[in-house]
């Protein structure tokens, strides 16, 4: 999900932020910081009591512990470590003491700038950064408030350093023991935050809070949750989205010991069967004894060759305009020796995060209680409640530690925590913990879209492109969804687009355009969401134009790349310098691929050497430029980018598609949608940060639209062809 | 049902489960050590490893009631385990983890080809490891962390 806020709502936004603070209960000093209005919020469209939970995001406990919470899922992005050492950092507090933990849904934990609490678009740094340093500047001036009062001076005559603070005359106390007293300053108004020098740990490679425990098994994820008297549910869902049970013999099911109950429950679309067990296994054994006759008359039953046919014809025509720069008849001032025309395919794509979905809840008639690894806390606890009949703040939702995501946890419909909610409903005071098994999941949709692109480029005497006419055809993720009033202008859904409008290269004639068919496919952001396709598009072609010209990949792109390009410039020219050694002493059989592409503020250059093992490509290693403006934790942004490059190669994996058939998903399993194992991943990732004292931008999923067009690109050069269809199903 | 007694971590455990039931949710739901993930149910992904009589094993496969009397070891040893707490701290120090959820597995596989090779080769790694799938893609950390533990142990 993207959304651009410029920097001057930022900060007018931070001015508007207040603080409440209370004695925690606990003893200690607690710190909450409240924003009086999201800036971007459909939800703000409907007035509604604003309710301050007591809850907070600092607890500095007597013993010197500083308790941090961190207003985002963790998942694998490292928030959890990086959004504390922001606020650590101007509260000046001993790392060593920092213990965190993940906020439950609440209003105070929305994102600053949204109105909803959520992981996406890679913003957690990028907006929470101000929030994180307000916060610990504050606590930090009224811990010295409560030192200055203590020692009868001016707060202007003492300093802190790692939870101390020190006065004059050798005088100096522990945060721990200021708490309490700090808790009676009032909150100031304004506060100093550092200059970047002054930063302690921003900055520093820091590692993880979170590893040992994801080490030794005995971090808890949601999948993991054990409640006294909990039971285990799953959902015989219709084979083809949007079915409805027909008729439902449950009677060998029922037979199986440990089952509860079997009952038919609504879906999002249509219905399906829940059953309730004591243990999974039983559930599942009972599932698969479930004999349901499904409806299926009402529903379209998509099918991906027909949808590929249907999309190549809607690609010759012009769709609605996503932008429209120059001149459209520039096109024909070019001579058709000049002239591509040239037709690019995507399948649909499951995230399959490694752990499977999941959400328990237990309803309790009056309230009720939920426990879901969720990137969109805010919204799934509204849709329980709706569910439910409840009110949000009835709903006390906590957010588990999650395995993965990459977008799948963040649905604007809920359709896991609706289906666990009306599970629960019927079972009161009984908590019941929905699983979606691995098919689930691979079969169960709100898959990136299937695309087909269609460009025509006019090539100028120069050999760069003088003219491009791009038609884009795939579904709207958010059509139907609250982000549409935002993020869908005139037809045109910006997560379809984003990528290719947006290009940093200088191409004087430029024009998109879109076409969104209506699927019954349920359609979702899928780790980099447009950029996926658009940067694979653009970097494969621009590539195929340098190629064409004769002229230096790199230098083409430095090229061609826009006076004002310049964070991405700086990522090109630092992979450019880092890359050199390894890229002009490439062994026999290998070759050199690069691509760069900007997504979500961060801008990325990256280098792959390949070579061809098995029919399949090897990628040896892959050098990485990156300038994400300051670099919260360089150690995290470089685990995001080897990662990141090893998600991206998804795309190219042979068994990397989801297929349909007359309505019904081909693929099950790991066997059959087969994401990247280490010999399918690259071997050695180095990443380089530029040096920059701007804003923050996110490096979550900036990592994952560079590499594919890459290595692509270095396959071009081994075989001479070009690969415009995805998966890579043969070289 | 039947009981079945199995020896897990070294210690001798009676289950009551049917006799189909996958070794991972006996050790899940019946022994609540849920350190070992499930991840796919059909051996793909390699979350549920365990060492079944040393053997790096994927327990969502192997049905409770063909254990028999072999030993099973789980990620909740491997710290007792003196190849065992090597290869995590080299985790650690590695910053290997992200989401965190397939490492267990990792853990249990990587563990299993030290014992059996104490000098793996890229190739040996690449082999070994090649059934354990990590979304997040930490790949290129493990084989430094398999790599800096195979030093260690030296």
């Amino acid at each position: 999900m993207t959304a651009t806020v410029n920097s001057a709502n930022r900060l007018q936004l931070t001015r508007r932020s207040f603080i409440r603070v209370s004695a925690a209960a606990a003893g200690g000093l607690l710190v909450s910081l409240y924003l009086d209005l999201p800036l971007i919020a459909q939800e703000s469209a409907k007035p509604k009591l604003q309710v301050y939970p007591p809850d907070a995001f600092v607890h500095i406990k007597p013993d010197g512990t500083v308790l941090i919470t961190v207003n985002r899922l963790e998942f694998g992005q490292g928030v959890q470590t990086s959004l504390p050492m922001v606020l650590a950092d101007e509260l000046d507090a001993d790392w060593s003491q920092v213990r965190t933990e993940l906020a439950p849904a609440a209003d105070i934990y929305k994102d600053p700038l949204f109105g909803i609490q959520f992981v996406g678009g890679s913003n957690s740094i990028a907006h929470s950064f101000e929030q994180y340093r307000e916060l610990g500047a504050r606590t930090r001036a009224m811990l010295v408030a409560a030192a200055a009062d203590l020692w009868k001076t001016s707060p202007s005559q003492c300093r802190t350093e790692a939870s101390v603070v020190y006065g004059p005359g050798g005088k100096s106390a522990t945060y721990g023991q200021l708490a309490e007293a700090a808790a009676k300053q009032p909150i100031p108004a304004t506060v100093q935050l550092k200059n970047r020098p002054q930063f302690r740990l921003v900055g520093k490679r820091v590692p993880r809070l979170d590893s040992r425990p994801k080490c030794d098994g005995s971090l808890k994820f949601g999948l993991d949750l054990d409640i006294p008297g909990m039971k285990i549910a799953m959902v015989a869902h219709p084979p083809v989205f949007g079915g409805r049970v027909k008729s439902l013999d449950d009677k060998t099911a029922r037979g199986v010991e440990g089952v509860l109950d079997v009952f038919e429950i609504p879906l999002v679309k249509g219905t399906g069967v829940a059953i309730v067990a004591d243990k999974f296994w039983t559930a599942k054994q009972a599932r698969d004894r479930l004999k349901v006759e499904w409806d299926l008359s009402a529903v379209e039953h998509a099918d991906s060759t027909q949808l590929s046919a249907k999309y190549k014809e809607l690609a010759r025509t012009p769709g609605n305009v996503a932008v429209s720069r120059g001149d459209e008849k520039a096109m024909d001032a070019v001579t058709p020796g000049n002239r591509m025309v040239v037709e690019y395919e995507f399948p649909y794509l499951a995230h399959t995060p490694m752990e499977p979905l999941n959400t328990t809840i237990r309803y309790d008639g009056d309230r009720a209680e939920a426990w879901v690894g969720s990137q969109f806390q805010t919204v799934d606890q509204m849709a329980i409640a709706e569910v439910l009949s409840l009110r949000p703040e009835q709903v006390t939702f906590h957010t588990e530690m999650a395995g993965g995501g990459f977008g799948r946890r963040a649905v604007s419909d809920s359709h896991v925590q609706r289906e666990a909610a009306a599970i629960a409903k019927r079972l009161r005071g009984v908590p019941v913990k929905l699983v979606w098994t691995r098919e689930d999941d691979v079969r169960g949709g709100y898959y990136r879209p299937m695309h087909v692109h269609r460009v025509e480029i006019g090539i100028g005497p120069d050999g760069m492109p003088a003219a491009w006419r791009h038609v884009i055809v795939g579904q709207s993720i958010l059509a139907g969804t609250p982000f549409a009033a935002m993020m869908v202008k005139n037809g045109v859904d910006e997560t379809a687009v984003e990528g290719a409008v947006g290009t940093h290269y200088n191409i004087p004639n430029f024009h998109v355009s879109v076409h969104h068919p209506t699927i019954n496919v349920p359609v979702l952001w899928w780790r980099s969401v447009g950029h996926t396709h658009n940067a694979f598009v653009m970097e494969t072609l621009i590539d195929e134009l340098a190629t064409r010209a004769r002229i230096n990949p790199i230098v083409y792109r430095r090229k061609l790349l826009k006076a004002d390009a310049g964070k991405l410039r700086r990522a090109l020219d630092l992979m450019d310098e880092k890359s050199a050694s390894w890229r002009t002493t490439l062994p026999k059989g290998h070759a050199l691929g690069v691509s760069c592409h900007e997504s979500f503020g961060t801008a990325v250059a990256c280098a792959v050497d390949v070579s061809i093992e098995n029919n399949r490509p090897k990628i040896h290693r892959v050098t990485i430029g990156v300038d994400p403006g300051i670099a919260v934790n360089p150690l995290t942004i470089e685990s995001q980018f080897q990662g990141g490059s090893a998600f991206g190669v998804s795309q190219l994996m042979a068994k990397g598609a989801i297929t349909l058939k007359d309505g019904r998903v081909e693929q099950r399993n790991f066997d059959s949608y087969t994401p990247p194992y280490i010999n399918d991943a690259p071997i050695a990732v180095d990443v380089h940060i530029v040096p920059n004292s701007e804003q923050p931008t996110g490096c979550g999923e900036p990592p994952v639209p560079v590499i594919s067009p890459a290595v692509v690109n270095a396959l071009a050069a081994l075989t001479g062809r070009r690969y415009r269809s995805l998966p890579l199903v043969s070289l | 049902m039947k009981t079945y007694k199995l020896t897990v971590n070294g210690e001798l455990r009676e289950v009551i489960a049917d006799p189909g039931t996958p070794l991972l949710w006996v050790l899940r739901e019946e022994l609540k050590m849920t350190g070992t993930k499930y991840g796919c149910g059909i051996g793909a992904c390699g979350a549920c490893t365990v060492h079944l009589a040393g053997v790096a094993t994927r327990s969502c496969t192997v049905p409770v009631s063909l254990v028999g009397n072999r030993p099973i070891v789980t990620i909740e040893a491997m710290a007792e385990d003196p190849i065992g707490r090597v290869v995590q701290d080299a985790w650690v120090l590695h910053d290997v983890v992200q989401c965190g959820y397939c490492h267990s597995g990792q853990i249990m596989t990587a563990v299993a080809l030290l014992k059996s090779m104490p000098n793996p080769t890229e190739t040996d790694i690449e082999e070994s490891m090649g059934g354990n799938l990590c979304r997040c893609g930490t790949y290129v950390r493990i084989r430094e962390a398999i790599k800096a533990a195979a030093q260690q142990l030296k």
